[in-house]
């Protein structure tokens, strides 16, 4: 018996060495940040004065009076639906064209994947160059050919569509997925299909698509995900289109061409950082959170229905 | 007859896809190395080869210095995670304890939990009381505990390798960290070479970060963020902001030549293992 408790012991004293990183790092950087975000949200603090309790103002500014709340919102949901739908269409459909090449196959897969590994500050830079309206290769092939030249990053209703452009471009990663669970789907169901006198269409339709859905709920589900953390692409592109100097304490009002590529995460920074409003940065901190933690259920109930977890 | 015009249209397809991914890096780089006027134009090959624009950007004042704070950053930042989530991943996949599946679920809610969430407390936690504003440390030092991902990624992959290995190790009088550096860790190199690259790139890449912590002093900036301010110093000199574009995707597109096998491999381990 006391051996049995002692055994017990050692186990859990075990454990605890063996999870002692992850434990600090959880509380240290998760569990407080998380705490201070809620009780900031409540304060008036500028980071200099001690904070003042002000109930729900901040809530209230953001959700009512905040200009950038509900266009940056709006932004998220487009990028969802026609983003996330097109990476994943796309992504699906290069994975199936490489599965079916037959000379050159490794050359063709580095060329898909090589864009995703491209920093995503130089490739934002390199599509804001590229689809310039005035000077950009783009445009200028679209104009020899008599095509109508979009003022993409610098047209409110075309700088969304120019950052799925770039989206696509970076599609390597579910390429990959996709060519990996492609190769997975049992040979004998195609075969058995084909000898029930199935065509191409329903040989995707009733076998590819069955074996692979958990995939594409997988890829749709980070994708939505990603999408909530969408950052680095719209602010540069915006930064770069409107021609604004970047570097300390340059002020960018995020969003150009008029709002059009603001995204959640662009107001934290915005807010906290530039007007110096922790409590309506720590707002929109707890939005981003909430959806965050939504789209991540649905995750992990796709990821028990694969059993991986 | 039928099989042949088969593989005429997908490789005629696969061109056509292949021209969308590869024209823009031409582009870029076509751009790179035209002269400053002409990059203004609506050209699309350079008059003259101006090689000299990369040697320009080169020694840009602050861009040998990016160039180090990137690799200390990106090979300090995976070293501490590689070291910090190991033993972690290893507890979550071979321990059996209470709380394991809530600890399992913080792990995945920690991954996908956007950064700017918890930014603004920790700024002030780095800023205010520990005065590092201005470096890369807020950065670096939370690698020494644990990063999510890695920790998850490393968790599904452990699972794989049979208990029966380290079981036999055990017996033979191994204890519980020796199996795991001499058995569990020569098994699991495919994963861990994937975290390592990973890791490395989310560092490299970050914008984020640096653009939070360094921002003020750019003598802490790392290539990424200096890259945008890059286009500052030089108004819309295109030719030599694509050059310094060129320059900061190149080691990563080099790196990929040699590493391929890693990087395929983990991208495959987060989509159908993960």
């Amino acid at each position: 018996m006391t051996s049995l408790r002692q055994k017990h012991r050692r186990e859990t004293l075990r454990n605890l060495v063996f999870l002692s990183p992850w434990l600090i790092g959880v509380s240290v950087f998760f569990v407080y940040p998380l705490v201070s975000t809620i009780y900031f949200s409540f304060m008036k603090y500028d980071g200099f004065r001690p904070p003042t309790w002000i109930g729900l103002q901040n809530w209230q500014y953001v959700f009512t009076s905040y200009p950038f709340f509900w266009p940056a919102l709006r932004n998220t949901l487009w990028l969802v639906v026609v983003m996330v739908t097109l990476r994943v269409l796309f992504g699906l459909g290069i994975g199936l064209l490489i599965t079916k090449v037959k000379t050159g196959a490794g050359l063709f897969r580095t060329a898909f994947y090589l864009p995703y590994l491209a920093p995503p500050v130089a490739a934002t830079m390199a599509f804001a160059f590229l689809l310039n309206p005035g000077t950009g290769p783009v445009n200028s092939i679209l104009g020899s050919i008599g095509l109508p030249q979009p003022g993409w990053f610098n047209d409110p209703s075309w700088s969304k569509p120019a950052l799925t452009m770039l989206a696509l471009w970076g599609i390597g990663d579910l390429m990959v997925i996709f060519m990996a669970s492609l190769l997975d789907v049992p040979k004998e169901q195609y075969e058995a299909a084909s000898l029930d006198g199935a065509g191409a269409w329903q040989r995707f339709r009733f076998v590819t698509l069955p074996n692979i859905s958990p995939i594409v709920l997988f890829a749709v589900v980070t994708g939505v995900i990603q999408t909530m953390q969408y950052y680095t692409q719209p602010l540069v592109a915006g930064k770069v289109a409107s021609g604004v100097i970047g570097g300390a304490g340059q002020q960018f009002e995020p969003g150009y061409p008029d709002k059009s590529t603001l995204t959640l995460p662009q107001l934290v920074y915005h807010l906290g950082f530039q007007r110096f409003d922790t409590g309506g940065a720590s707002v929109i901190a707890l939005v981003l959170f909430a959806l965050a933690m939504v789209f991540t259920a649905f995750l992990l109930r796709s990821m028990s229905e694969r059993s991986a977890v | 007859m039928t099989r042949f015009l088969h593989w005429v249209g997908v490789h005629a397809l696969a061109i056509a896809a292949a021209l969308f991914f590869v024209l823009p890096f031409v582009f870029v780089f076509l751009t790179a190395l035209m002269s400053d006027q002409q990059a203004l134009t609506r050209d699309l090959w350079p008059d003259t080869w101006h090689w000299e624009n990369l040697r320009t950007v080169w020694e840009t004042p602050g861009f040998l210095t990016w160039w180090k704070n990137t690799l200390l950053y990106a090979g300090l930042g995976t070293a501490l995670t590689l070291l910090s989530s190991i033993p972690v991943a290893y507890a979550l996949a071979r321990f059996k304890f209470r709380g394991r599946n809530v600890a399992l679920m913080t792990v995945i809610a920690t991954m996908m939990l956007p950064a700017q969430v918890v930014i603004v407390p920790m700024y002030l936690f780095w800023a205010k009381q520990l005065h590092l504003s201005g470096t890369l440390w807020p950065l670096i030092i939370p690698m020494a505990f644990t990063d999510a991902f890695s920790v998850f990624l490393l968790r599904q992959f452990l699972l794989t390798i049979p208990k029966d290995y380290v079981d036999a190790a055990k017996v033979d009088g191994c204890g519980e960290f020796k199996a795991l550096v001499r058995i569990v860790l020569p098994m699991a190199k495919p994963a861990v070479a994937a975290v390592a690259l990973f890791q490395f790139f989310y560092c490299w890449n970050d914008y984020f970060g640096p653009q939070i912590y360094a921002s003020e002093n750019s003598a802490a900036w790392t290539l990424s963020y200096g890259l945008e301010s890059f286009k500052g110093a030089h108004h819309t000199n295109w030719n030599l902001t694509m050059a310094a574009t060129l320059l900061v995707m190149a080691p990563v597109i080099i790196l990929f030549f040699f590493a391929q096998k890693a990087f395929i491999e983990g991208v495959t381990l987060t989509g159908v293992k993960g």
